[in-house]
């Protein structure tokens, strides 16, 4: 992230928080580069200010509405209700039914409403019922079957999202999903048909670890050219991208190296039964064990951040690599470290897509952009592991209710992308949305006189680093 | 970005003092990574023999005089040129322990060996002449929207703004390029339209990242995946019904430039374009000259390096960057254009296609100098045109690692001979009046 100081009251290491910390936090935080944080501070701040000093009860009614509508969520819900607004307009502008009313607006201005009514209605309706639960469905284990479709379709971009998230608090901007996603596919597709006679567990086994290495391996490459030689890593992993991809491209295109057997086309052969993440709830639905994997990577990524030394090295370096440096911490082991793990996390990504979610054999376009998706999940989710468990979701909802969308209303699935990026661009800035809302803006309190920094002048970042 | 001031690996890059005050920092990268890759293109030698002869046609018919083709025995070529390039590997050497930098010229002498070489390699054998001009011409023409995304690039990012966006600057522009271009049946207004859109796309990346302070990575991807879906949504459901009246442009004409056009090898390359690649020729060093030798280069230089220090001079930073990304968004949308006014006379969904990412991975190959990334926008065209010509000739290579070699390529220089690229300081971060 940018090398500002972004504080994080909980990095104190289990100092007590007190209201001037919390101030001067919030102060320093960058709400773009941690969304998350604003709203803890808030949180925080609004529990102990209702305990300190209870105001007359009219006076603490105005305060609480106050601080509801100025909250964290507030801008949230803001959010989404203006991307949902901008997705609706979208779909009412190149609407037939509602270009064919409009023509008669001023005549009749009902029909047009109607039939704006019709178009936004139906496509949300349809976008839910595709995302969540199915009303059509005869029984409720029928319905249900959309939610698991999106958990399937979260489920690499969590593990992906989370391999972003970490290089980026590390200071790395990792864009390098697609090609280490492309070269786990392609390990752990290898493994997964070409080895034979190797038992169940075992031989998922060998596939996962082959996939996640690969990808860990390629974005190990980045990683170690940049703290070499300080190529940048974002030119060097897009091109890592493109020999990703052709030279999985070249894989399936030869006969005897991953192209099925008596086909001209450029895929692999199914994976073998043993090879299989198994259905998570039954064959039924489509969500599989990657789903779990994905979650256990979310509390291993949690942990390595908040309660590990290595993880408090990567956000040292992330912070103020200098300042790392001075405090002891070899940049250049971090840096390669770090990309090892994101890559391996991403390689989680592409080996649940060809193991779990597509196992009839996969083509080179196996990465479906999931590798630029993880950076919106990423960004969405703040950074935080919990933040890109919930991105995840809500872009797998999203993903899901989008094709749902486009098959029974005929409205292209691009609209997701819109409405998910304005999602993003509106969170990232709160000032706007509560400009647009009217909603008050968190200024400063006029209890206390405003805060000076103090001589240091310095950011908890800073200040965590040398201390 | 503040990963690019990362200061790691200190202990590669020793530091002596030489001569008193002068201190000359050497490093083995550029001796190891040129040896890297003559080893590479002596093991494709010895691995993949290829007998007979390569033609190189240097002349086209409209030329003052003819060049002959000249016919060289493939693989001897080769490894002559092979011989030359151990040659300058070993000045790059002798440079190294000399502590002295591997000099310009024996770089650029290596990799101009190294690929004449790799051309008689590549094309030995095959009966078909291998086209001098179609190689380079085509080189020029796909490098326009690389060059114009990364002149984009360097203007925004010399006034501290990170411009993750380009893609969607191009994109935007293809897209308006190609409804305006066919409504007016002018590709004038199409390449005017695709400026003001570009701008546009600007203009919210420079609302969110200079009004809003919103991180500038964040804004720049975000805004990526916004005009991929937009335009893909406005073509599927408004384009492709109507493809004849709103997806169909007049394309810019080839204007031969009287007698420059008649010079071999050179005028059908340079002076046989359309106004949109003589418009490159002008903008690159226009760019470099308005950011270089004017008082707004200086000031836009200044806010992207210590935006405080600008604004106690009384420079008005957020203004400055402001423009600056408008000028950067008209500029980008010129190499949008070219996609439906110049290249083809339709838009397609993503047609772009990464485009804005290699605009940016040549403005940073090109170290945010404009003439440099210039350069680097036209290596990569080059390089992508090479792939074209060696799949007509006939190449022994899986057409994939011919695809794949820019990107190696690009890979081996920014490792060994760009190394540590060093970003405007203040770049990323959004910019407060105390």
């Amino acid at each position: 992230m940018s090398a500002q100081g972004t504080g994080n009251p909980e990095d104190g290491g289990g100092a007590e928080p007190s209201e001037d910390r919390l101030e001067e936090a919030l102060e320093h935080v960058d709400p773009a580069a941690e969304p998350g944080v604003v709203e803890e501070i808030e949180q925080e701040r609004a529990r102990e200010g209702v305990a300190e000093a209870p105001p007359a009860p009219d006076e603490r009614w105005r305060e609480a509405f106050r601080r509801i509508v100025s909250g964290g969520w507030a801008v949230g819900l803001g959010a989404m209700v203006l991307a949902v607004l901008a997705g609706s307009l979208m779909i009412v502008v190149t609407d037939e039914n509602v270009q064919a009313a409009a023509q008669y607006f001023f005549s009749r201005p009902g029909d047009t409403l109607a039939a704006v009514g019709t178009a936004v209605g139906g496509a949300y309706s349809a976008m839910f019922q595709g995302a969540v639960y199915n009303f059509g469905a005869d029984s409720f284990a029928q319905g249900i079957r959309p939610l698991t479709q999106t958990l399937t379709n979260a489920t690499p971009l969590i593990a992906a999202g989370l391999g972003i998230a970490l290089a980026f608090r590390a200071g790395l901007l990792n864009i390098g999903g697609q090609g280490q996603i492309l070269m786990a596919a392609t390990a752990a597709g290898w493994i997964g048909f070409g080895v034979t006679g190797v038992p169940f567990p075992l031989h998922l086994l060998l596939a996962l670890v082959g996939g996640i290495l690969a990808g860990a391996l390629w974005a190990g490459i980045a990683g170690l050219l940049k703290a070499r030689t300080g190529a940048h890593e974002v030119i060097v992993t897009i091109m890592l991208n493109y020999v990703a991809y052709y030279l999985l491209s070249y894989f399936l295109a030869t006969p005897g190296l991953m192209q099925a057997p008596g086909s001209a086309n450029p895929k692999t052969p199914p994976m073998q039964e043993s090879a299989i993440l198994p259905p998570l709830l039954g064959d039924r639905y489509p969500l599989h064990w990657g789903f779990v994997l994905a979650l256990v990577a979310v509390v291993v990524v949690w942990w390595l951040l908040n309660r590990s030394a290595v993880g408090f090295s990567y956000r040292a370096v992330g912070e103020n690599p200098r300042a790392a440096r001075v405090a002891g911490i070899d940049v250049s082991r971090a840096t390669v470290s770090v990309m090892l793990v994101a890559g391996a996390l991403v390689g989680l990504a592409g080996v649940t897509q060809v193991l779990g979610t597509v196992t009839t054999g996969f083509g080179a376009d196996i990465d479906a952009g999931i590798g630029f998706d993880a950076i919106t999940v990423a960004l969405l989710g703040g950074s935080s592991p919990v933040g890109v468990l919930g991105a995840g979701i809500l872009f797998g909802a999203f993903k899901a209710g989008g094709s749902a969308m486009q098959a029974a209303e005929g409205i292209p699935i691009e609209i997701v992308l819109v409405v998910q990026s304005l999602i993003v661009l509106f969170i990232a800035a709160p000032p706007l949305v509560r400009a647009i809302f009217r909603l008050p803006q968190p200024g400063p309190r006029q209890k206390r006189p405003p805060r000076r920094r103090g001589a240091g002048g310095a950011t908890t970042a800073t200040a965590e680093v040398s201390a | 970005m503040s990963a690019t001031t990362v200061d790691g690996a200190p202990a590669t890059v020793p530091e002596r003092p030489e001569r008193g005050r002068t201190v000359s920092t050497v490093t083995w990268k550029a001796s190891i990574a040129l040896a890297v890759v003559l080893a590479l293109y002596a093991l494709l030698l010895l691995l993949a023999p290829h007998e007979g002869d390569a033609r190189f046609a240097l002349s086209t018919a409209g030329d003052f005089f003819q060049l002959p083709v000249y016919v060289v025995p493939g693989l001897g070529t080769a490894w002559l040129c092979g011989a030359v390039a151990l040659v300058m590997l070993v000045v790059s050497v002798l440079a190294t322990r000399a502590r002295r930098r591997t000099p310009l010229w024996a770089t650029a002498v290596f990799a101009v060996f190294l690929l004449v070489g790799f051309l008689a390699w590549a094309a030995a054998g095959s009966p078909r002449d291998l086209s001098v001009v179609g190689l380079l011409g085509g080189a020029v023409v796909l490098a326009v929207p690389l060059v114009y995304g990364s002149l984009s690039g360097v203007i925004g990012e010399r006034a501290g703004i990170i411009n993750i966006a380009i893609e969607s600057q191009l994109l935007a522009g293809a897209f308006t390029a190609a409804v305006v271009g066919s409504l007016t049946h002018s590709p004038w207004a199409g390449l005017v339209a695709a400026m003001a859109a570009a701008a546009l796309v600007a203009l919210v990346l420079a609302v969110f990242t200079i009004t809003y302070r919103v991180n500038q990575i964040i804004v720049g991807v975000v805004l990526n995946v916004l005009v991929i879906g937009l335009t893909s949504f406005f073509y599927s459901l408004v384009l492709v019904p109507n493809t004849e009246t709103l997806n169909t442009t007049v394309r810019f004409e080839r204007i031969p430039i009287p007698f420059l056009e008649r010079i071999p090898v050179i005028g059908p390359v340079l002076f046989d374009q359309t106004i949109v690649v003589y418009l490159m020729f002008l903008v690159v060093p226009a760019v470099w000259f308005a950011l270089f030798r004017t008082r707004w280069g200086l000031r836009l230089r200044a806010v992207g390096e210590h935006p405080r220090a600008a604004d106690t001079v009384g420079i008005d930073v957020l203004r400055t960057r402001y423009r600056a990304l408008l000028i950067a968004g008209a500029v980008g949308g010129m190499g949008g254009a070219f996609y439906t006014v110049v290249s083809i006379n339709q838009f397609n969904r993503e047609m772009t296609a990464g485009a804005g990412f290699i605009a940016l991975a040549a403005m940073i190959f090109g170290k945010w100098n404009p003439v440099r990334a210039a350069l680097a926008g036209l290596l990569f065209g080059f390089a992508t045109n090479l792939q074209n010509v060696l799949a007509v000739v006939g190449s022994p290579v899986p057409s994939q690692f011919m695809l794949m070699l820019p990107y190696l390529v690009t890979l081996f220089a920014v490792a060994g001979l760009v190394g540590r690229s060093r970003p405007p300081a203040a770049l990323a971060t959004p910019y407060t009046k105390e």
